[in-house]
């Protein structure tokens, strides 16, 4: 008798252990929510969250921290997606904070709205009384993040602590937690920046359209190509060029560089990935050049 | 492509970073910036060369002490497979994070210096590796351009570790001479050790057969999820009502009759169902929905079997347990929270019949409590009744974690025994 072979493919088991999480949040947390920017992480968890309760509706809200300085076409996808799903989506606004005082903007070329919404994004977990909350973020990102729980742990504070972080063992995820705690769920922790464009080239996953090839003008700073927008605010030695570029994430616009690159379906961008040597966030997040311990810094404030 | 889980074991200095950095390195999983970060560290540090080692490191005290103190993931890929590594320290003060990297390994490296063979650590490492089941185990003698390449070096160790794993239960032990500062039989076979008819170890690790480590022989379903769309406006979905979970062992089929626990009620799958459409089989570790003929009360933490091949339904537990809390200790009444599968309830530890000391496997049938990193044997008594297996047939249904109700911490890993 022939033996059927049960090897599971990577995007298959990938996708089961983010179900399962999903599912785990859902049934042990009393107001769960999920990060949603309309990157192409928070679009993916959006996909998994879908097929994790399928035919039911989502089981719990969407929320998007809005630095207000936001690609209008990632704020379209989103609104649109939303509606698409009937799913209820949380507006947390940085400006609103800036508004109440509740932080500084700063000022000066480089200003720059990253770090002012871990404010925003605490607050309105406490607003909301969220228990559980779903981001994208993925372990090969950053070092940081290589060492951190799929359940991460949250005090009342909102902080992250490197140093007492709970075990965890085969596919049980410790729930447990005291009101005004939280835990942070990371579903996709185990998936590579390939795995993610793999997933949506199989699931034939929209994404907003700064993710391909378009003709932008831009300027470079750092060796990064940032836009030219109002919120970007741009010196006399930094010329604008016309350029043809694409976006490897889709954050605040002013930290946010685009590359060169002529890539305009999915098919292409995984090929240019595949031969690319530079990672994500190395290459287009200003955030993260600013020190080698940045992120761990920003993680153990709250920050996403 | 499929997933290969692997964890790493060494002493300090044995060479893990540098091997890892090397794996990582070889298959292109290394970015120019990363790289230019490590060699602006090594050479700030005064390092001749690039120290790969360092792309391992993590976070910021991490750094400061040079050395790794934490469970950190990495991920990598070839043609063949995807690899994710559980990097684990060594020493015996980090036991709990080796046990934690194991639990979901499908294979373990332990990495001995070539001239200082075997030692304690890794007799430890060896253990801890079959304690938690990792399938398949392979010994990396590294440094083996420090003994000049030496066959004979090299068997002296295969002999002593392989009279020592015999008392173990390995499965699959395979040994490979490699130096990780060289790359000699790390990604291709090395031209310095003509006597060495193996493979690479990443040969080895792209190809070493997987599939059938799960349990594809006892079905088990633990209930996680009902789902029923209350707010469907789909009318087909009205009155749709699905069991959804993580296949934790054998192959389902619609059509198959099963028992449903604890009622012992039996039924037949209707259909197994997904976004994508229904299935017409699931396995481990597939996330499906089932749906079944008869109307049962089925919710989560209940598990679906076969009426002739059940778990243990128990509310007497033996077990092996590491425990991980710094602070507390396990005793005889200590008051815990025990999950299982998608079954959550509370425990009385019983008993604690010994303590295991790790390093001479010596159990120590005196010892009255369990401190971190400890390992011993213990009885529980559970509120509820769990669904068991044990933990050397099914590591889903075998194994458990326990959580210190005060702190909310998960002080235990837990690993059913003659479950009866
Ligand atoms: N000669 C030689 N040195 C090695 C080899 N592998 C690692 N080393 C060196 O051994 C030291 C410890 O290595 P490291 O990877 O940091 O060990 P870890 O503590 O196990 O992570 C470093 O100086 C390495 O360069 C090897 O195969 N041959």
């Amino acid at each position: 008798m022939l033996q059927r072979d049960y090897t599971t493919s990577q995007l298959d088991v990938l996708e089961a252990e983010a179900i399962h999480i999903m599912r785990e949040v859902a049934a042990e947390f009393e107001r769960p929510c999920l990060l949603f920017s309309g990157g192409k992480d928070s679009i993916v968890m959006l996909r998994i969250a879908e097929k994790a309760f399928w035919p039911a509706p989502i089981p719990f809200p969407l929320m998007h921290v809005d630095t207000g300085h936001n690609f209008d076409e990632v704020i379209e996808f989103r609104d649109r997606r939303t509606a698409e799903l009937g799913a209820r989506l949380i507006v947390a606004s940085v400006q609103e904070s800036i508004d109440q005082g509740r932080v500084v903007e700063q000022t000066g070329r480089r200003a720059s709205r990253n770090r002012l919404q871990t404010t925003t994004l605490l607050d309105a977990i406490e607003a909301h009384e969220f228990d559980a909350v779903f981001g994208g973020a993925r372990r090969d990102e950053e070092k940081a993040r290589a060492k951190e729980r799929v359940f991460s742990f949250r005090d009342d504070f909102g902080q992250w602590d490197p140093k007492n972080q709970r075990p965890e063992l085969w596919n049980l995820y410790n729930s447990r937690i005291r009101k005004g705690e939280h835990i942070r769920v990371f579903p996709l922790s185990n998936w590579t920046e390939l795995d993610v464009w793999d997933y949506i080239r199989r699931e034939g996953i929209e994404i907003p359209s700064i993710y391909f090839a378009h003709t932008r003008k831009v300027f470079e700073r750092d060796g990064m190509l940032l836009p030219d927008a109002d919120v970007v605010q741009r010196g006399d030695d930094e010329p604008l060029f016309e350029a043809v570029v694409r976006y490897r994430t889709v954050g605040d616009m002013t930290c946010t560089g685009a590359v060169q690159s002529p890539a305009t379906t999915v098919e292409e961008i995984i090929e240019e990935i595949a031969a690319t040597r530079i990672t994500e966030r190395g290459a287009t997040r200003a955030d993260d050049r600013s020190s080698e311990a940045a992120m761990e810094d920003r993680k153990r404030e709250g920050y996403f | 492509m499929d997933i290969l889980r692997f964890a790493t074991a060494g002493s300090v200095d044995d060479g893990k970073s540098t091997l890892i950095g090397r794996l990582l390195y070889d298959s292109k999983a290394i970015f120019e910036d990363q790289l230019e970060a490590v060699e602006r560290t090594s050479r700030d540090r005064g390092t001749e060369y690039t120290d790969l080692s360092l792309l391992t490191d993590g976070l910021r005290a991490e750094r400061e002490q040079g050395i790794t103190i934490d469970v950190a993931y990495r991920y990598f890929a070839t043609p063949r497979r995807k690899f994710i590594i559980a990097d684990t320290p060594g020493h015996i003060q980090y036991t709990r994070n080796m046990v934690t990297g194991a639990s979901t390994a499908d294979l373990a490296i332990i990495l001995i210096d070539a001239r200082k063979g075997v030692l304690e650590q890794s007799r430890r490492h060896a253990f801890l590796a079959s304690l938690l089941r990792v399938p398949h185990l392979v010994l990396a003698v590294n440094k083996m351009d420090l003994v000049d390449y030496s066959q004979e070096r090299f068997e002296e160790i295969r002999e002593e570790f392989t009279s020592f794993a015999s008392k173990l239960n390995v499965g699959d032990l395979t040994f490979i001479p490699i130096s990780a500062l060289n790359g000699d039989n790390v990604v291709s076979r090395s031209e310095n050790m003509p006597w060495y008819l193996g493979t690479s170890l990443l040969h080895h690790l792209e190809n070493v057969h997987i599939a059938s480590d799960r349990n594809l022989t006892d079905v088990r379903f633990p209930v996680q999820y009902v789902i029923r769309p209350q707010r469907a406006t789909d009318h087909a979905f009205h009155d749709y009502r699905g069991y959804a979970g993580q296949v934790a062992g054998g192959v389902l089929k619609p059509g198959d009759e099963v028992m449903h626990l604890p009622s012992g009620l039996t039924t037949r799958i209707a259909s197994i169902d997904t976004f994508d459409g229904p299935v017409e089989e699931a396995f481990s570790p597939m996330s499906v929905t089932l749906r079944f003929e008869d109307d049962l009360d089925i919710s989560r933490g209940d598990m679906i079997a076969r009426p002739n091949n059940q778990p243990h339904v128990a509310q007497e537990l033996e077990a092996m347990v590491c425990w991980m809390a710094d602070g507390i200790k396990l005793t005889p009444r200590t008051k815990l929270t025990i999950k299982h599968t998608t079954r959550t309830a509370r425990a009385l530890v019983r008993d604690l019949h010994y303590r295991l000391d790790v390093n001479t496997l010596h159990r120590d049938e005196e010892a009255t409590s369990l401190g971190l990193n400890e390992i011993g044997r213990v009885s529980l008594r559970i509120t509820q009744p769990l669904f068991v297996d044990d933990y050397s047939r099914n590591r889903m249904t075998g194994g458990f974690i326990l959580v210190d109700e005060a702190t909310n911490g998960t002080v235990a890993a837990g690993m059913v025994m003659d479950a009866h």
